[in-house]
């Protein structure tokens, strides 16, 4: 519609030349999360191809991982999500303040599953399972490249968690300046969609590194 | 906006906005701007590029150590590899012409993320700078060949990590613009630009962008594990820990085999542009050009194990794998045929452009059918890792995209600056590349045939008539490219004046002043047909003048009022 409005008004030369196009900022969203689920793809790829070459070893290596941990994180993430889409509802119905409040529920999950992350991470380098850590050194090639992929993963997992936060961060300010409004929320909603992606990649990362034995 | 007229009456050339001077470029969000800061940087790492290219060909003029040690070698052609390929093949025509033209093409004021265009082009320079300081630090230049070969590229002693992390730069940047490419087209036509009213050229951007968004981040994730095997060791790709170099070469070219088409078709969809200008006619088979575009993006896709028929692979996939080779040879030759078709009883105007593009053509059917050699499982293993393939690879991709992006610099060089060239000196000098470049890489056919293998800094003395011959032949065609920029410069600094329209073109471009003012177009205009008539007008440009609204019909009575 604004692109229509835009042409309108070409006639007085004047015209408001502010170029705004919902549709298309969120079609240059969904384009970049194919890309993010390509990026991921190629891991997943690696994982598929080794899981089938090691099973047994990817099996040893599964039961050392403490699904509780993993359960209550994806019940974080999947919480913050649906915070994260009540923010959009609330912002469409002009209620700011509960837009902001739902975001902040969607930092603060976003943060607590980092923490629980970063417990998990330094349990098993506590251990010496790392990348040339003493205990995997002596294990099985299998179990190496289950714990590889591990790091890797979820590493990369939870950068884009950080990246999202730091994008809601972005969000929230605009909404305090209302350079986020009920009639322009395209960039929430965005930043909704971002959110969600790191969700769904995290409910494939836990059943095949958790529940997988 | 205050000034909008104001700013139409200058071309973006000479505008001024809030910023002045060099920062006016530096930060301007104009695509034309961001088109030219591109092609500046295409050229010099171009002639880097070529420059190492030269200085290989000049150690392969005896047997033994002419100029330079093995080491030094391997060093050489690696980077000869990896700037050639993501800092001038890959972003040549689509981040240059494709900025510049494609929103012109479809009667849009600029591309749908402006900030975003600028962005990419800053990765673009960071990326070059990494690929540049990597030559200098650490235990210097990567030796490992473009394709970062794993178990190689993890061991080598080289500093690899840093090129590579240039190559994943890039990647990004790449991704970046064909997102917005992607976007641009959908979103930005002008009224009545419907898709089949399209300018090929923007088929050809269109198909590539995919390409971009949906193959580039498999490389971007392959590279980050050679990163990260190289500082952390995952073993992922260590055999000594398991892991498996073949899944590192399925991943490569995964992504790489497609960046073979983000290679070739937006310089295919130039020759759709620039066979009807001369050719004073409509293009022929206008919607078959623009699928095949499509269908080769598709089955392009699908090829990648064609890299890898002696990398241990089964007889099945790789004789599916043939099979879908040979399938992409048919979208491509339907486009030959068709541009030959054009040609037919066609009033043809024999300009510099069009000498290129008939280059292109002779050229890269050489380039496609050895390509069919190379496809097919028996003949492969034969010339596999020899000159054969060297010269096969140049033939389509210098040949092919490296002679299209001259002859899209001269097709749209009048457009771009406003400027003309000496048409003589361009076609002399188009002569002397295409000689060159046939006695360059011709040679490397017979070689590879006879066995000469590729990467080799020594051979045996049996091969040495032919070396001569291809060194003399990159002489030619180095002095060739030279004395062609050096006509482009002049023509910038002294050229005449060049005319809205010097080819006669039927595309939107050749519609605004030349060069093109700061927003394109007065009005966005009206399409009410296709790109390529050359007996009628289909664009109105200015439909308030003629009382039309944006639908192209009548305005009504509420229109004129809010105006």
């Amino acid at each position: 519609m604004t692109e229509h409005s835009e042409v309108l008004n070409q006639g007085e030369h004047a015209a408001v030349h502010v170029h705004r196009d919902d549709e298309g900022s969120k079609m240059g969203m969904w384009l970049f999360l194919f890309t993010e689920l390509l990026l991921f793809g190629g891991l997943f790829l690696i994982y598929g191809a080794y899981r089938f070459e090691y099973a047994d070893g990817f099996k040893v290596a599964a039961a050392d991982m403490n699904s509780f941990i993993g359960a209550v994180n994806t019940i974080i993430l999947l919480t913050s999500s649906l915070s994260a889409a009540l923010s959009i509802a609330a912002m469409q119905r002009n209620q700011k303040k509960l837009a902001l409040g739902m975001l902040w529920f969607t930092i603060l999950c976003g943060i607590a599953f980092l923490v629980n992350k970063y417990f998990e991470w330094s349990h098993e380098i506590h251990n010496g399972i790392y990348p040339g850590g003493p205990a995997l050194e002596n294990m099985s090639n299998g179990e190496i490249l289950y714990f590889g992929l591990y790091y890797v993963m979820t590493g990369l997992h939870g950068l884009h968690v950080i990246i999202g936060l730091i994008f809601i961060g972005f969000v929230m300010v605009f909404i305090a300046r209302d350079k986020i409004t009920s009639t322009n929320f395209q960039k929430l909603e965005n930043a909704g969609l971002y959110w969600h992606l790191v969700d769904v990649i995290w409910i494939f990362l836990f059943p095949l590194f958790y529940l997988l034995h | 906006m205050a000034n909008g007229s104001l700013a139409n009456e200058v071309s973006y050339l000479e505008y001024q906005g809030k910023h002045k001077g060099i920062l006016g470029w530096l930060l301007s969000v104009d695509h034309k701007r961001i088109g030219l800061m591109y092609l500046m940087g295409i050229m010099i790492f171009f002639f880097v590029a070529m420059t190492l290219g030269v200085m290989m060909r000049l150690e392969m003029l005896t047997p033994g150590e002419t100029i330079m040690k093995p080491q030094t070698y391997n060093s050489v052609f690696t980077l000869h590899g990896v700037i050639m390929v993501f800092l001038f093949i890959i972003p040549a025509i689509p981040a240059v012409f494709g900025n510049f033209m494609l929103p012109i093409q479809i009667g849009a004021k600029d591309v749908a993320f402006p900030r975003l265009n600028l962005f990419s082009w800053y990765l673009y320079v960071v990326g070059a700078i990494l690929a540049i300081v990597s030559l200098f630090v650490g235990g210097g230049a990567a030796d490992t060949g473009w394709t970062f070969y794993v178990p190689y590229s993890i061991r080598s002693a080289q500093n690899v990590t840093m090129t590579t992390m240039a190559a994943f730069v890039l990647g990004f940047s790449s991704i970046v613009t064909g997102l917005n490419f992607v976007v641009t087209i959908h979103r930005m036509r002008a009224p009545g630009m419907t898709w089949f009213r399209m300018p090929l050229f923007v088929w050809g951007l269109y198909a590539t962008s995919w390409i971009q968004v949906l193959a580039t981040p498999v490389i971007g994730i392959t590279l980050a594990l050679i990163m990260l095997e190289r500082y952390i060791g995952i073993g992922v790709f260590d055999p000594a820990l398991g892991g498996d170099p073949i899944l590192y070469q399925h991943l490569f070219w995964i992504y790489s085999h497609p960046a073979v088409y983000i290679m070739i078709l937006p310089a295919m969809g130039v020759v759709s542009e620039i066979l009807p200008t001369f050719a004073r006619k409509d293009i022929f088979g206008y919607k078959q050009i623009a699928i095949s575009s499509l269908g080769i993006a598709l089955i392009g896709y699908l090829v990648w194990g064609h890299h890898m028929f002696v990398s241990g692979m089964s007889d099945t996939s790789r004789i599916v794998f043939s099979l879908l080779t040979f399938l992409v040879a048919i979208p491509t030759g339907v486009k030959i045929f068709n541009w030959v078709a054009t040609l037919y009883k066609a009033s043809i105007r024999f300009s510099a452009p069009l000498y290129y593009v008939l280059g292109f053509i002779f050229i890269f059917s050489i380039g496609g059918l050895t390509g069919l050699v190379l496809g097919a499982l028996a003949t492969d293993i034969h010339v596999t890792d020899t000159y054969f393939v060297v010269a096969h690879f140049h033939y389509v991709m210098f040949g092919g995209m490296g002679i299209m992006f001259f002859a899209t610099m001269h097709y749209w060089f009048p457009k771009v600056f406003g400027k003309m060239y000496n048409e003589k000196i361009a076609i002399v000098a188009c002569t002397v590349i295409i000689i060159g470049f046939n006695l360059l890489y011709f040679p490397m056919f017979i070689m590879g045939y006879m066995g000469m293998p590729r990467r080799y800094y020594d051979y045996l003395p049996q091969f040495q008539g032919w070396h001569i011959l291809s060194t003399v032949g990159s002489w030619i065609l180095v002095s060739g490219i030279v004395f062609m920029y050096g006509n482009l410069l002049y023509a910038l600094l002294k050229g005449p004046k060049a005319s809205m329209n010097p080819w006669g073109g039927t595309t939107l471009e050749w519609r605004v002043p030349s060069p093109p003012p700061l927003e394109n177009f007065d009005e966005i205009p009206i399409v009410t047909g296709g790109p390529y008539v050359h007996d009628k007008q289909t664009y109105i440009m200015h439909p308030s003048k003629e009382g039309l609204n944006a639908n192209g019909g009548t305005k009504t009575v509420n229109q004129e009022a809010a105006i």
